[in-house]
């Protein structure tokens, strides 16, 4: 009688710990992910209001600006179909600069301007992160189908 | 000339690794002696073949050889002999061939301190380990020689990553892949155990030492990293839950769990197949995380550029080892007897509960690492598990790890009363909710995460301190206490130095991340910015040429009430070769906090000597982190030194000795 | 079937092993060109070495490399004796077109808004020169793509990449990174032979 309690109340205890731990990692999940979203996916609306997300592109040549505070910076984020201006308080990473790729991790404002809590710049010198290249490879795909189906309407039109 | 030696010596390298893995194997299983003893000359042929191999390819590195293609791209005339020997290991190609040394060392070893073996058991051993030797020997011949030439020979090289140009990479990646590589010898005694269907305490006697070896290096390994990181990186974090950081951390995680579990196997007998099913985790976690690193299937900054075909060997590798080792375990597991019975108030169930929370807790990490790759196998979109995740999980799910961590050494083997174990408790509970309640105000305010790092903290010290005593007074006779504490054992000095270790480095992460500081500001020459009591005057930049980078310094002074405490100069490097700017930061490193400064980018690109941005922090306890870890490192030496370990091994008996676990 | 209670584990080792397979498949860093199999987009741009303007119609018959360079890149470095072999060997077969990408506006040293048109363009062909010079000249010519807008077409996201260039113009290959020695007699030599051939025979 007393060995089967102890395990009952072994089994029982374990399910319990594994509920919790089961709980925690899926309400962890929920709320901690990050997606990644590329600019024109931003104009498009894609992105979630009000929640952590990255975004990836090119730095644009000569969007960079800083506030008078001169920690505040201001730059935009394109992937050659769409731009997204980012705002972003703090030290920049060292490999950080115009014309090349880096990835913002924030939260769309209200005025549209993109919160960013962390910025990623690429870490090699001739390659950006990954994620912003391939948000500038799709956008660009899209940026030609759009073209030919523009061309092409405009061949049927007449 | 002296690279194609070295590279035949790395193919000579494969046939005898095979081989001798083989025919020890064969052997043992058929019981042909001849075929066993060939492990001995195997295991040393192997050592010198690769060792030889690294040797040539340390000397290309050494006389600037660049028309070897790994040379020309990780390394550069100007760079200074000491990262030209560390830049062996500075890219995939080198960094393997390092693990592969490593390997051959840890075999070697094994096959020296291991004469007192039945000589089935240690050709066994040896080999599993000459086994996994012949896979990275493929691996590196096939996909990753770093013996390549170039033609035409580079004039000069690429350069190392600045970032790895510093004493940090002469130490962190060795320690790391030592304890890597070092789970493979717990791994090779679990699995010839099994083969030989012989899981008993004697092979747990025996694989503790090298388990704990193991764990030694990879904390050591893990805690130089985060320290690494911490410095150089000018981030002020210590540790970021990156893949790369995610893959040492699991093997280190499923380690503590093994290590206890052979504890109670050697003690016990009792979860024979746990602790054999723990030690195959562990190398293949180790695995998994080379995998992880090689094969760029997760983004990271530590990654290695990736390769397909280097990622599918990997795998095919993990999957071999893995699968091969799983049929093994479930072939031989069921017929492994249960080992001594305890009750459920026992240091066993309790260290049984300690392992489930451990492999739990690895699990989670496990799942956080490879989320982005699940959601992104069911075309989910691109996502990233951050911090937040593991920190909402990883952290509640210590708690209770760290409560046992104050229990277990009070509670005895099979049995023992609870009312005896919670009244010897009670001194370390008052003073651990004393301690919660008061500390924090140091700090200025109290808040509950620091106070529950502070209990947990001082429940642990207390805890460890208290039974040690109580053990040394009660062993004591006629002596004095502290002749008593002298001669307690030496694991039992290390089981407990290491729960101090855990102690400070709790109450470190506590006070660290609840009260530290950082501040980004503007800065001209003259200006002044405080932060928690600390007062940095910025006084001005000025250029200095490094050996193969130039830098701009900047002066701070640091004050602290008005007194003057030093100067601080932090630089920001470009290094000529890759044009690279980095940033070093400036740190005031104290036992009780550290203030640190870092450059950020001149408020203006054409004048670097005016203004600048910069980031100020004030850290405090943050050395304990570090400190935590070399104390608990210190408690594994300490265990590893223990007299049973050196005594004639096979001996049958296995009296209790006092104590320790 | 023998009853054995481990046997859950390879449910968990299957499930392992296959995400990490599915996982290599979806390397990251290998981003398939959406041009691939696509006209090259058009252009017109200065040469380096005689500033008239080229465009790749005038390759129209030819099997060729587009390959983007630059003096701050790196690995262009490294990437470039191989070029110079490739150009020895074969230039006559297989000539290769440099695209000069953002020579001085991709130098984060440099302050372009202290440069006006002239004198970036002086710029540029100071530096494309005397990196030709003291490295050997493995193009036919280069063309200058000052603001990488060219680059932006071709979608260039990081220097160097080579683009083969059927007869037709369009683009059967692309080599993103420097060109390995591997990739060079694996893929692109034997393409470029294929592609030669065949529209010879048509």
């Amino acid at each position: 009688m007393k060995k089967r309690h102890q395990r009952l109340f072994v089994i029982l205890g374990a399910l319990a710990v594994l509920g919790v731990i089961a709980a925690l990692v899926l309400s962890a999940l929920n709320s901690n992910l990050s997606f990644f979203h590329a600019p024109s996916e931003v104009a498009a609306g894609k992105a979630p209001k009000g929640r952590l997300f990255r975004v990836g592109g090119l730095v644009k040549v000569g969007s960079f600006a800083r506030e008078p505070d001169g920690v505040t910076s201001r730059f935009i984020l394109t992937d050659a179909s769409a731009e997204l201006t980012v705002r972003y308080k703090g030290v920049l990473p060292d490999l950080f600069s115009e014309g090349k790729g880096a990835v913002a991790q924030g939260k769309l404002a209200e005025d549209g301007v993109f919160t960013a809590q962390e910025v990623l710049a690429k870490h090699d010198e001739n390659y950006m992160p990954p994620e912003a290249a391939a948000a500038l490879q799709k956008s660009h795909a899209e940026g030609v189908r759009e073209l030919r189906a523009g061309e092409a309407a405009a061949v049927s039109a007449p | 000339m002296l690279t194609e030696i070295g590279h035949f010596s790395l193919i000579l390298a494969f046939p005898v690794a095979l081989f001798t893995g083989v025919f020890s194997l064969w052997g043992a299983q058929t019981g042909r002696l001849a075929w066993t003893s060939c492990a001995k000359s195997g295991a040393l042929a192997l050592f010198f073949t690769v060792g030889f191999a690294y040797l040539c390819l340390t000397l290309a590195f050494v006389n600037n050889d660049f028309s070897v293609r790994y040379v020309a791209w990780h390394s550069n005339s100007l760079l200074p002999l000491v990262y030209r020997i560390a830049g062996v290991w500075g890219g995939h190609e080198g960094s393997l061939l390092l693990w592969l040394l490593m390997l051959c060392g840890w075999t070697l070893a094994a096959r020296i301190f291991s004469r007192s073996l039945p000589d089935a058991l240690r050709a066994r051993i040896l080999g599993v380990l000459c086994l996994i030797a012949a896979g990275f020997l493929l691996f590196i011949l096939l996909t990753s020689n770093p013996f390549l030439r170039l033609f035409p020979g580079a004039a000069e090289g690429r350069d190392l990553n600045p970032m790895l140009q510093d004493p940090g990479l002469v130490v962190h990646p060795p320690l790391l892949y030592m304890g890597y590589v070092g789970f493979s010898v717990a791994y090779a005694f679990a699995i010839a155990a099994l083969l030989a269907g012989r899981l008993d305490a004697a092979w747990a006697r025996w694989s503790r030492p090298w388990t704990l070896a193991a764990w030694i290096f990879l904390t050591l390994g893990i805690a130089c990293g985060s320290w690494w990181a911490y410095y150089e990186l000018g981030w002020g974090g210590w540790w970021f839950w990156d893949p790369v950081e995610n893959a040492s951390f699991m093997p280190w995680l499923i380690g503590v769990a093994l290590l206890h579990s052979l504890a109670a196997t050697e003690k016990r007998g009792c979860f024979k197949n746990w602790t054999a099913f723990l030690a195959i985790l562990a190398f293949s976690l180790s695995l998994l995380g080379t995998f992880l690193v090689r094969s760029g299937v997760l983004t990271s900054v530590h990654a290695f550029a990736s390769d397909p075909a280097r990622g599918v060997f990997i795998l095919i590798f993990l999957a071999v080892v893995l699968g091969l080792s799983l049929l093994l375990f479930v072939w031989r597991a069921p017929s492994v007897g249960l080992g001594g019975r305890f009750a459920l108030f026992s240091r066993e169930s309790f260290l049984l509960a300690n392992n489930v929370l451990l492999a739990a807790a690895g699990g989670t990490v496990l799942l956080g690492t490879l989320y982005p790759l699940i959601v992104d196998a069911w075309n989910a979109g691109k996502i990233s598990v951050g911090p937040p995740y593991f920190e909402a999980v990883f952290v509640p799910m210590m708690w209770p790890l760290l409560f046992l961590l104050g229990v277990i050494p009070f509670v005895r083997w099979k049995e023992t009363l609870w009312k005896n174990t919670a009244s010897d408790l009670r001194l370390p509970f008052v003073a651990a909710l004393a301690a919660a309640a008061a500390l924090p105000f140091c700090y200025g305010a109290w808040n509950f995460p620091s106070a529950l790092g502070f209990f947990f903290a001082v429940w642990i010290f207390i805890g460890a301190k208290y039974q040690f005593l109580r053990q040394a007074s009660a062993a004591r006779g006629k002596e004095s206490l502290l002749r008593s504490c002298f001669r307690q054992p030496l694991s039992f000095w290390g089981m407990h130095l290491a729960h101090v270790g855990v102690a400070v480095f709790v109450a470190g992460v506590a006070v660290v991340s609840v009260f530290s500081e950082e501040k980004d500001v503007r800065m001209a020459a003259g200006d002044t910015v405080e932060i928690s009591g600390y007062t940095f005057r910025f006084l001005g930049m000025r250029e200095m040429p490094g050996v193969n980078y130039s830098a701009w310094q900047g002066e701070m002074e640091l004050s602290r009430q008005g007194r003057f405490l030093r100067r601080l100069f932090p630089e920001k490097r470009f290094y000529y070769s890759s044009a690279m700017p980095m940033t070093e930061a400036a740190i005031d490193s104290g036992f009780f906090r550290d203030v640190y400064v870092s450059l950020g980018e001149p408020l203006d690109r054409a004048r670097p000597d005016g203004e600048w941005v910069a980031r100020v922090y004030y850290k405090p306890l943050v050395n304990w982190i570090w400190g935590g870890c070399f104390l608990m490192a210190l408690g594994g030496i300490l265990a590893m030194l223990d007299r049973r370990y050196r005594r004639s091994r096979f001996s049958s008996s296995l009296r209790r000795e006092s104590g320790s676990c | 079937m023998l009853k054995n209670r481990y046997l859950w584990l390879f449910v968990g080792f299957f499930a392992l092993m296959a995400l990490l397979a599915v996982g290599l498949t979806r390397d990251p860093r290998e981003i398939p060109s959406p041009l691939l199999g696509k006209p090259a987009p058009a252009f017109s741009l200065p040469r380096l070495d005689s500033g008239a303007p080229f465009s790749p119609e005038e390759m129209k018959g030819r099997v060729w490399l587009l390959n983007v360079w630059a003096s701050w890149c790196v690995s262009c470095r490294a990437e470039h004796p191989l070029l110079v072999r490739l150009a020895r060997e074969r230039r006559e077969i297989l000539p290769i077109i440099g695209l000069n990408y953002k020579e001085a506006r991709g130098d984060a040293s440099l302050d372009m808004e202290k440069l006006d048109e002239t004198a970036e363009r002086r710029l540029i062909e100071e530096r494309a020169r005397q990196w030709l010079d003291t490295r050997g000249d493995p193009y036919v010519f280069s063309v200058m793509d000052a603001d990488g807008r060219v680059g932006m077409d071709y979608g260039v996201y990081g220097v160097p990449e080579t683009y083969l260039i059927d007869k037709g113009g369009v683009i059967r290959f692309k080599q993103i990174g420097p060109i390995t020695p591997e990739a060079l007699e694996r893929d692109i030599l034997p393409l470029a032979e294929k592609l030669r051939r065949e529209s010879a025979a048509e």
